[in-house]
Formats: structure tokens, C-alpha cells, sequence
């Protein structure tokens, strides 16, 4: 691949360039939070003071990955290939500017407010509803960018990332605006009263929090996934004919499965059911998006020896097909009976969110650095670096996981002869600590590993190269 | 909008034929889904329509469809409840109708109750007292040794556990040593005499007349003459070796001074009659039950 298209027709890269740094710096900061929250588990001495409390730093963890990394990872890529896909400039370069620096206030905001004890307590919704609504403006003008470059594009069909892309912006946009309806107690509070309550509020809460996973971690990283692994492998998406049956199942199925978080709760039992069969016939839409990206190597799985990105999007699709299998298996009831509320849910959400998430932004990251400020890559080998350490990392972690929460689940529902619980829940906590432990140093490995990409991508930027010459070491891209 | 690339050509390395499509540089063969994509993904929603049957599933417009055979989570619950609530029953109504003393004497309903208060234990009592029972110095009493602060028998430790220790029932143990220190009720020198009074009553220091005689009238009316305590005012034994709020010199000074009193919630209402009777047991079992 040549780099001489990179700049033509005068593509906005600007905009994409603060966002791929944003992905950097949040990736970091999240994962770092992550890291302290996973050894305040095992040493809780960590708790250091209210403001660095578990029940803040947690929900400070999971939005600074899932809305700050993955968020601005999926700002810089769909920016960057819509573009390119649809071969004109990125329409709206002030309203781009407007949206990076209204989606990082949107961030510092809900942060801050974590810290500070603001929250309407709903699981990856926390924000308030100031913070709710600038929101709500920040992701218009996303949508209303992403629609007119699409309008302004110059081949007739509009290529496959883009669907994922815009069925992402468009699903987010109405998860948000259903479950973040209320009142605010006044114009210059933060608290307000949510209008949903009691199971209606309870099923709302999983309709938006699992289609989050669905739409944000799923979707829309399907959609970087169509565009970067065909890019890196230089070879053609393997089936047109498959993205188009399993992008239109999977976004049908999918917006069903949330009840599945609510298995034996007060939740009607019908919609359980329905939770949990919609979950199942989701397994196949899911992998269609694995195996059209696996088998986009066909023909060129050689690159896989060479290539350590490469081999970054292709375990990252190894992480997604496992995920999208353990979740369907987790959503039957039995099963679910066992591993819900235990850390065998915490392994799947990262097995996911490291993996697949982790992994494919690396990947994107990797290849569009270079490509952004056209510089070639300071080191394959720190590449390789990060790859290992960090699968490492997620090794130890999931498997932690895994063998905490069937152990976890076991205990809870453990009796003895007499026909009492054989153990406490203080019991099972205690159990669980050396497993807490290596979570957390998989989680500190997972950290290390983008430490070094942070080091290796700010060389690649800020190194002098003189033009033509390789350094060392270097990769074409 | 430019109709450009429209001609399907051969891929070189697989001889299949793209759709035609290109986006910068992006082509996409026209290959077939996969047979076992299509025919797993129709296995699923058989499996689910199947389960449609069977399970409740669809809702109506006042209702819901309930499935084959009537099945309920909460049937599903009682029949798994079933055979634990069979293995308790076996004891239960034999243990309701036994006292404390006969259960002792019925190694069968003794090990029940063992049983049921040890579980019972571990989540409502480990928490101040800890898992082995063995308390925390200056906060909670170890309960496995044989100094009872309202009585070791099963029946006082029942009462004990049922109504707390200066807890809001209204039949709770009460009683307030005075902050002698603090209220000015005794003077620096004079509690300086009593604490070596009261050391000497473990032999640790040299007998203080003036000592003893601060001590019979401020008091030995709870800690009785000797010293040894009395279990109705919930007042320690000074004159054993063992200190909740520890028994050297300064710790039993500053106890003194501003006085000591600790809380223990009760369990009635919290816990069933059964349960509070079964930890009774249990730790009156645990070795130093009088």
C-alpha cells in the first residue's frame, strides 16, 4: 500500500488526529484505573479516602474505557474511513472540531461528577442530565456529519464499515435519549428523578446497557474491523453476501437481548425467555463478523508471521468469536443460575472489552498513526512487545476469572448435610483473593503492554525521519 | 456521485469474482455465507421456537403464552428447595419442641443445631466476632473462651443474642459504667490507686489500701468486692487475665477515665426463633460455655 492517496482529495485529518490522541490518552487513563480498582479488590487498603473509593473509581473505570477509549477510538476510525470509503472531505470541519472538544468535556464532566459522588446510579449511564444533554447535542452533530460526507460520497454503494459505523451512531443516539429520561430536581442541581422505576426501569436499564456492548463495542468495531484488516492484509472482505446477512441480523437480534441481564429477577417471566432465545439466535450474526474478517486472510495467511498488527486484528477476532459464543452460553438460563453476579461475568465483559476492543483499536492504531502523520513506524519489535505482554495479560486475567466465578457460583449454592449453606459470603470473598491478585497483575501486564505502544506511537510522530529513508527496524505500512 | 468500478473481476489468488465495489482500494469477493454459518443459525432458532413451546414466551394482549407445561420460575424454585427443606424438616419440628438442655443429650438434633448456627454464624456474627469466633481486642469479646461478660449458658447467651447489648429493643442488656475521669467523679491520684488495685487483683502490682477502699465504694457494686464481676450489669472479671480493652496499666487507666460500653445489635426480627436458638447452641459449643 502507497501513502500517496493519504492526503488526496484533502481528506480532514485534523479532526481524526486529536481523537486517535484522545484514544491514547484515555486508553491509558482507564486502563490505569482499572489496574488500581482491580488491587484495591485484593488489598483494600488502596481505598484511599472517599474520592478514591472503589464505588467511585468503578463506574470512573468502566466509562473511561467503554466511552473515553473506545469512544474516541471509534471517533478517529469512523472519521478516517468514511472519508477514505466514500473518497471526500469530512464534512463540517468546525462542527468536527465541535464535536472532539464537546466529547472530551462531555468526558471530563461525567468523570469529575464520579468522583464527586454524582450519579443517577444506572450501570454505564452514571452521568447526570446536564451531562446527559450536552451529550445529546455533541452526538447530533457526530450524526449529522458522519450522514452528509456519506451524502457527499463518490461511489454509488456505501461500503460495509459505514453500515456498522452508522448503525452504531444512530443506536447510541437512541439508547441515550430512552434511558436517560428525567427530571432534574432543579436547573442548578445535579440530581434528578428518572422516569422509569421499579422493572420497567430494570428492563430500560438492560436495554440500553447491553445494546451499549452491542452497538458501541460490537458494531461499531465491526465497522473498524472492515476497514483495517482488509487494509492490513491488502486482500479483499471475504464475503460481501455474508456482512450484508449478519449486519441486518445481528442489528435486528441484538436491540432483544437484554433481559438476559435479569434472569430470575422480578422481570416477567416471558421476557426472559425472550431475552435469552434472542441471545442465542444471536451467535451466528455475531460470528458472521469473525469469520468475514478471518477469512479475509485467504490467501495471505503468511502476512500472520510477519505482521504483528495483523496479528493484533486476528486475535482480536480469535477474542470476539469466543465472547460472542460464551455470551449466548451465559444467557441460558441454567447456566446463568450459576455464573450470574459471580466474576465468570467480569472474565466475559474482558475477555471482550481486552481482546476484542483492546485489540482491534491497537491494531487500528498501529496502522493509522503512521498513515495520519506519514512518518513509518519507530518499532516492529515494541509492537511485538505489546502483543505478548498484553495477551498475556488478558490470559491470566479471563482465566482468574473464570476459575473465581465457577468457583464463586459452586460456593454460593453449596449445602451441607443438614441442609444448611456450607458457606458465608465472607467465605467466598476470602476464596477468591489469589485469583483478585492475578487479575490484577494481568490487568497491570494488559497496562504495560499500551504503555509501550504509547512510547512507540509518540516516536513514530516525533521522531525526525528524513523522507525516503526507512529507519530501522521500520515497517512499511 | 460517480458510478465508477462497477465491473466484477477474478481475484488472482482464490479465482473468485469480487462484487465489483471499490472503495479506496477495498474490494469484496462474492463469495457464498458459509453452508454451517447458515444451518447453525437456523439451528439456533429452531432451538428457540422450540423453547417457545415449551416455555412462556409470547406476551398477549392481557397475558402471556405459558408454554407446554405450566412451567414457573417459582415452581422451579419450591421443587429445588424441595429436597433441602426435606433434610431440615427431618429435625425441625423435633428441635422447636426440645429444650436447650435435652438437645445436648440428642447427638442427632445437636449436630442440626451445630450445624444451622454455625451457617448462621458466618454471616451475621463473623462479621464483629470473626469467622473463629476469637472477637478483636478493644472492639468485640472473644466468645471461645470462658469469660462471659452477661453469662455463658445457653439460655444467657440466647438472651443475649435475641435482644443485643445496648441495642434499641427494648428488652436489651443495659447498663453504663461511669466515665470516672472524665465526670470528675474520682480524682488523677485516686484512679491512679484503684488501677493499682485492681492490677493487684491479677497479681500484677503490690495491694493498694487506699485502692481498695476507692474501689468498695465506687465499684465493687457492679465488679463485686472481689473483683470477679457480676454478669447481671454485663461488668468483667478484673480479677482473671482477660481484657476486652487490655489490662495493662495505661488501657485499664484510660478505662477508668471515660468508661467503657460496648453495642451488639439484637437479632430478634432479624433472625427466625430457630436460627437465634441454634447459634445459642452453637456458640455455647464453641468452649467456653458455662
Amino acid at each position: 500500500m502507497t501513502a500517496n492517496t493519504q492526503n488526496y482529495p484533502n481528506y480532514n485529518d485534523d479532526v481524526v488526529k486529536l481523537f486517535t490522541i484522545a484514544t491514547i490518552f484515555w486508553g491509558i487513563a482507564g486502563f490505569t484505573v482499572g489496574v488500581l480498582i482491580a488491587f484495591q479488590l485484593v488489598f483494600p487498603q488502596l481505598n484511599l479516602g472517599e474520592y478514591l473509593s472503589f464505588g467511585r473509581l468503578r463506574p470512573l473505570h468502566t466509562s473511561a474505557v467503554i466511552f473515553a477509549f473506545c469512544g474516541n477510538a471509534l471517533f478517529a476510525t469512523s472519521l478516517y474511513v468514511v472519508q477514505r470509503t466514500c473518497e471526500t472531505r469530512l464534512w463540517g470541519d468546525k462542527l468536527s472540531m465541535f464535536v472532539f472538544w464537546g466529547y472530551q468535556i462531555f468526558i471530563l464532566m461525567a468523570g469529575l461528577g464520579y468522583l464527586a459522588g454524582i450519579t443517577q446510579g444506572k450501570e454505564y449511564a452514571e452521568p447526570e442530565w446536564y451531562a446527559d444533554l450536552w451529550l445529546t447535542v455533541v452526538w447530533v452533530s457526530f450524526l449529522l456529519i458522519y450522514m452528509m460526507t456519506l451524502k457527499n460520497r463518490k461511489e454509488k454503494h456505501i461500503y460495509v464499515a459505514n453500515w456498522f459505523f452508522l448503525s452504531f451512531i444512530i443506536t447510541v443516539a437512541v439508547l441515550h435519549l430512552g434511558q436517560n429520561i428525567s427530571i432534574p430536581i432543579s436547573m442548578v442541581g445535579a440530581k434528578s428523578y428518572s422516569m422509569w422505576s421499579g422493572v420497567q426501569g430494570a428492563l430500560i436499564q438492560w436495554w440500553y446497557g447491553h445494546n451499549a456492548v452491542g452497538f458501541l463495542l460490537t458494531a461499531g468495531f465491526l465497522g473498524i474491523m472492515y476497514y483495517f484488516v482488509p487494509k492490513q492484509v491488502g486482500r479483499p472482505i471475504y464475503s460481501y453476501r455474508l456482512s450484508i446477512l449478519h449486519f441486518w441480523s445481528l442489528t435486528f437480534i441484538y436491540i432483544w437481548a437484554g433481559p438476559h441481564h435479569l434472569h430470575y429477577t422480578a422481570l416477567p417471566i416471558w421476557a426472559q425467555t425472550l431475552g435469552m432465545t434472542f441471545s442465542i439466535m444471536l451467535w451466528m450474526p455475531s460470528w458472521g463478523g469473525m469469520i468475514n474478517g478471518m477469512m479475509t486472510l485467504s490467501g495471505a495467511w503468511h502476512k500472520l508471521r510477519e505482521d504483528p498488527i495483523l496479528r493484533f486484528m486476528i486475535i482480536a477476532l480469535a477474542f470476539y468469536g469466543m465472547s460472542t459464543f460464551e455470551g449466548p452460553v451465559m444467557s441460558i438460563k441454567t447456566v446463568n443460575a450459576l455464573s450470574h453476579y459471580t466474576d465468570w461475568t467480569i472474565g466475559h465483559v474482558h475477555s471482550a472489552a481486552l481482546g476484542w476492543n483492546g485489540f482491534i483499536t491497537f491494531g487500528a492504531l498501529y496502522y493509522l498513526v503512521p498513515h495520519l502523520w506519514n512518518k513509518p513506524l519507530y518499532s516492529i519489535k515494541l509492537v511485538n512487545a505489546h502483543l505478548w505482554i498484553a495477551t498475556i495479560g488478558i490470559v491470566l486475567y479471563i482465566s482468574a476469572m473464570w476459575v473465581a466465578g465457577i468457583m464463586q457460583g459452586l460456593m454460593w449454592r453449596s449445602y451441607d448435610e443438614m441442609g444448611f449453606l456450607t458457606y458465608s459470603f465472607g467465605e467466598t470473598v476470602l476464596a477468591m483473593k489469589p485469583y483478585y491478585l492475578i487479575r490484577a497483575i494481568g490487568g497491570l501486564l494488559f497496562l504495560s503492554g499500551a504503555l509501550i505502544m504509547a512510547y512507540n506511537l509518540y516516536r513514530t510522530v516525533n521522531d525526525k525521519v528524513v523522507q525516503g529513508v526507512k529507519l530501522k527496524g521500520a515497517v512499511s505500512c | 456521485m460517480s458510478v465508477k468500478n462497477s465491473k466484477p473481476k477474478k481475484d488472482k489468488v482464490t479465482g473468485v469474482e469480487t462484487t465489483g465495489h471499490v472503495w479506496d482500494g477495498l474490494e469484496e469477493l462474492n463469495n457464498p455465507t458459509p453452508r454451517w454459518w447458515i444451518w447453525l443459525w437456523v439451528a439456533t432458532i429452531v432451538f428457540s421456537i422450540w423453547y417457545w413451546v415449551v416455555y412462556p414466551a409470547w406476551p398477549t394482549i392481557t397475558d402471556h403464552t405459558v408454554g407446554k407445561y405450566n412451567w414457573t420460575a417459582h415452581k422451579e424454585l419450591k421443587s429445588e428447595q424441595k429436597g433441602i427443606l426435606e433434610i431440615r424438616a427431618k429435625y425441625l419440628d423435633e428441635f422447636q419442641d426440645t429444650s436447650f438442655a435435652e438437645i445436648k443429650d440428642k447427638p442427632d438434633l445437636y449436630a442440626f443445631a451445630l450445624a444451622g448456627g454455625k451457617s448462621a454464624f458466618k454471616d451475621h456474627c463473623a462479621a464483629c466476632h470473626g469467622t473463629g469466633a476469637a472477637g478483636a481486642m478493644g472492639k468485640y469479646p472473644n466468645l471461645n473462651d470462658d469469660d462471659w461478660l452477661w453469662g455463658g449458658s445457653v439460655d444467657n447467651i440466647y438472651t443475649t443474642i435475641k435482644y443485643g447489648v445496648r441495642s434499641t429493643h427494648d428488652d436489651s442488656h443495659i447498663s453504663d459504667m461511669p466515665a470516672f475521669g472524665q465526670d470528675n467523679l474520682l480524682t488523677g491520684s485516686q484512679i491512679t490507686n484503684v488501677v493499682s488495685h485492681v492490677l493487684s487483683l491479677s497479681d500484677r502490682s503490690e495491694p493498694d489500701a487506699k485502692g481498695a477502699k476507692i474501689f468498695a465504694e465506687n465499684c465493687a457494686s457492679c465488679h463485686a468486692d472481689d473483683g470477679t464481676g457480676g454478669q447481671e450489669f454485663g461488668a468483667p472479671n478484673l480479677a482473671d487475665a482477660i481484657w476486652l480493652y487490655g489490662g495493662d496499666r495505661t488501657a485499664v487507666t484510660a478505662t477508668v477515665i471515660k468508661a467503657r460500653g460496648g453495642v451488639m445489635p439484637h437479632w430478634e426480627g432479624r433472625l427466625s426463633e430457630d436460627t437465634i436458638r441454634q447459634l445459642a447452641l452453637y456458640v455455647h459449643s464453641l468452649g467456653g460455655g458455662e
